[in-house]
């Protein structure tokens, strides 16, 4: 299988080693190796059903939920193998936090929303939840929108809102890793610019990885960006040369639009 | 025309006048048993007849048809004293009638037995020379009736007493079935309780047949419209009433009384009179038992069927097998009760808890417990069918959402997916609560009774008697409709049964509407 990493990246905070993955008899991905960088956000982009979002819950076994799913490769998380038996899944998404397309508040107050993490982790101390909530509000640009509200209900907040609730929310329970499933797709131009300006100010404390179909998004966000096509990662590099200047005639063409 | 037809006006139609038909039958369906149910309890004027052969006839006009091809009119009228004419109804043709009257006189006497009275006072020899027979009549009933509640008051001591007795008789048998001598000091001691009570027992039976007696030696003499005699002791007089002196502010007094009697009265008549309150307290701790069974097991099935269970063959299997199972006829269900409730389970339980009183069962018979497991049976299938299709309903990506937290399977289920499919549970919830109401055949065959002698709960310890038999609203309208010795007298009392059937159902299904409506509120998603 070829590989395209050209890049070598010091102290990655998760590498892949030839990972393959099965739907069944269907190989979605095909000897993936990837290292991603340490606080920097990377974008994972390539046409519709290219493994993009397949390869991001790989990071936190959420394929696992797919009862016909399998892999092989290796995915080391810090130096730990995340599909070795010994990972606790729980544990492993409590480090790998998750942002979905759509935002999928729970229904509950705001305040429930954000501590849920820590509730289920079995924190009762109210002082510790407080400060949570205030922290990962401010964390997520939303403190100021619904601090006189925390009680009311997650629901009745715009979709904007949602979507930056649910990332206060991943970061409530302080991951390692954000993974970002295209958190812009279902949001207006005002709100995206708002979810993509924070991400910029999340990359300083977390590691970001973004699936995104939008190419200016990835040109916007990301530090590094790499190209999957068919399930095989085509290009993997620093966003600005990569946009600027392909290696490859497939990114290229994807890139300007020819095709996908 | 075919432009008409394609800014699909017809199909608003079509579909709006299926609609209205069906909303159209519901709605005569209520309106019937109300007009039928609601009118019986109105005290309705007495009228005296004199009839062509000379002789009168007294009652409540209830029908008119007509005869010879709508020339003429015949009249259906409630005569009553069944004891002197032996039914309670007459017809008479219209052309037969010489004159109406409605004299202010006419008593109406509810009674006991024998059903209503309609006459006149004759002698009161009680109530003082000339004056105000009438007044001293009611005065000296009003007081036979306080008397009569003195009686039915030893009657609760004598049912407790009674309740021990039965309770020493058992500890007897159970001791001598465990071997022990009869001078054993265990059996001496149940001995020297017995005859204790059994002395109790006999003294107050003795004194409530003495109050008994002597409340019944206070008599009246009524004659009917023909002037024959009747005397009736004033104790099984329920009521007088005098409906043609009456206002309209009386009639309704007489018509609240008659229906808090309904509620909360005892049966009399074999069934077709006086109160429903065993028949209402049956059902509706039926309904509470059956859903104390059949909803936390059709929710935690449903759970597993949805949630752990591989989707596969077997499951599909199974889904078919639990939809077909709520189409089962209910008859069914009720003989798999009474073969595996009450002669499996129940027998068991006989030979392991009670072998004392064997060969008469305790369990091993029909009882609240094995109907309200039978129609818990029944009801799964809905339970489970709606929760399932509550909690597919819900997005994948909160379950994903909820996971990606690092919350286990069973906190995503507790936390998220429980609360949010809530209110298809609670639907799930009410429509096996209202098939519950409604069934009849399977409580037949497992433990509902005409009479039932005490209710499932009542102060003697245990306080909750789940083998006991009881009666039913939905078996009390089939028992008095169709079995009783005089189904035309009973009608009213049918119709009044089925409304408070409706109402029951109508009542326990709003309360779980709101609580469903609350739940709906607090967990749906709002649209963005």
């Amino acid at each position: 299988m070829q590989t395209a990493a050209t890049l070598q990246i010091e102290d990655p905070i998760i590498a892949v080693d030839n990972l393959d993955f099965y739907y069944g008899k269907a190989k979605a991905l095909h000897g993936i190796n990837l290292r991603f960088p340490r606080r920097q956000v990377t974008a994972l982009i390539g046409p519709s059903g290219c493994g993009k979002s397949t390869l991001l819950r790989c990071f936190n076994r959420m394929n696992d939920l797919i009862d016909i799913s399998a892999v092989t490769g290796n995915i080391l998380l810090n130096g730990a193998d995340v599909y070795a038996a010994s990972m606790d899944v729980i544990e492993l998404r409590r480090r790998v936090g998750m942002v979905f397309q759509k935002s999928n508040p729970f229904p509950k107050s705001i305040y429930e929303n954000v501590v849920f993490g820590l509730r289920i982790a079995g924190v009762k101390n109210k002082a510790i939840l407080d400060e949570t909530v205030e922290r990962s509000l401010k964390g997520a640009a939303l403190w100021d929108e619904v601090k006189d509200r925390l009680h009311t209900s997650a629901l009745g907040l715009s979709g904007g809102q949602m979507q930056r609730l649910c990332i206060a929310r991943a970061i409530a329970v302080n991951p390692e890793v954000i993974l970002m499933d295209e958190p812009c797709s279902a949001l207006d131009p005002k709100s995206t610019a708002r979810v993509e300006e924070l991400i910029g100010e999340l990359s300083n404390e977390y590691t970001i990885i973004i699936v995104t179909n939008n190419m200016q998004q990835a040109a916007r966000v990301s530090d590094f960006t790499a190209f999957l096509y068919e399930g095989v990662l085509v290009e993997f590099g620093l966003t600005n040369k990569m946009f600027m200047k392909p290696q490859k005639k497939q990114t290229e063409d994807y890139i300007t639009g020819r095709f996908g | 025309m075919k432009k008409y037809w394609r800014t699909g006006e017809p199909c608003v139609w079509g579909t709006g006048a299926a609609l209205a038909v069906t909303l159209l039958i519901a709605a005569t369906l209520i309106v019937v048993v109300m007009v039928n149910g609601l009118g019986v309890f109105w005290p309705a004027a007495i009228e005296k007849l004199e009839l062509k052969d000379g002789s009168a006839l007294l009652g409540e006009l209830t029908q008119r048809e007509t005869v010879h091809e709508g020339e003429e009119f015949r009249r259906q009228y409630k005569v009553g004293n069944r004891d002197l004419y032996g039914l309670d109804f007459r017809w008479v043709d219209e052309a037969d009638i010489l004159a109406v009257s409605q004299p202010s006189d006419a008593l109406l006497l509810e009674r006991e037995e024998y059903g209503n009275f309609y006459g006149f006072l004759n002698r009161f020899e009680d109530g003082g020379a000339g004056g105000d027979m009438l007044g001293a009549l009611r005065n000296s009933h009003a007081e036979v009736m306080a008397e009569k509640a003195l009686v039915r008051g030893m009657n609760e001591e004598i049912s407790r007493l009674s309740y021990q007795l039965d309770r020493l008789r058992r500890n007897l048998l159970k001791a001598e079935y465990q071997g022990l001598g009869p001078d054993h000091p265990k059996i001496l001691e149940i001995k020297r309780n017995q005859a204790i009570l059994q002395d109790d027992f006999s003294h107050l039976v003795a004194r409530q047949n003495q109050a008994a007696a002597d409340m019944r030696a206070r008599k009246a003499i009524f004659a009917d419209v023909n002037g024959r005699e009747r005397e009736i002791a004033l104790a099984d007089i329920v009521a007088i009433y005098g409906p043609n002196q009456m206002s309209l502010v009386e009639k309704a007094g007489v018509y609240l009384h008659r229906l808090k009697e309904l509620f909360v009265g005892e049966p009399r008549e074999s069934n077709t009179e006086g109160g429903l309150f065993p028949a209402i307290f049956g059902t509706i701790m039926l309904i509470f038992i059956m859903s104390l069974f059949s909803f936390p097991l059709g929710v935690i099935a449903a759970i597993y069927l949805r949630e752990y269970a591989k989707e596969g063959m077997i499951v599909r299997l199974v889904r078919i097998a639990v939809n077909n199972l709520a189409g089962i006829p209910s008859i069914v269900y009720g003989i798999f009760g009474l073969g595996f409730f009450i002669y499996g389970v129940g027998s068991s339980i006989d030979q392991m808890f009670f072998p004392e009183t064997l060969p008469t069962p305790t369990f091993g018979t029909g009882g609240i417990l094995w109907a309200s497991l039978t129609l818990a049976l029944l009801t799964v299938p809905v339970v489970i069918v709606s929760t399932e299709e509550a909690l597919g309903a819900i997005p994948r990506e909160i379950r994903e959402g909820s996971l990606a937290l690092g919350s286990t399977k069973f906190q995503t289920l507790m936390r998220i997916l429980l609360p949010m499919a809530s209110p298809g549970i609670m639907t799930g919830l009410i429509l096996s609560m209202a098939r519950a109401a409604g069934e009849v055949a399977p409580l037949m065959i497992t433990g509902v009774v005409k009479l039932a002698p005490s209710l499932p709960i009542d102060g003697n310890f245990p306080f909750l008697h789940l083998d006991r038999k009881f009666m039913h609203l939905g078996f009390h309208i089939f028992d008095i409709g169709f079995q009783s010795p005089n189904v035309e007298a009973a009608k009213p009392m049918v119709f009044v049964t089925t409304l408070l059937l409706v109402l029951i159902v109508l009542t326990m299904s709003s309360v779980a509407i709101y609580l469903r409506n609350r739940m709906k509120k607090r967990y749906t998603f709002s649209t963005f």
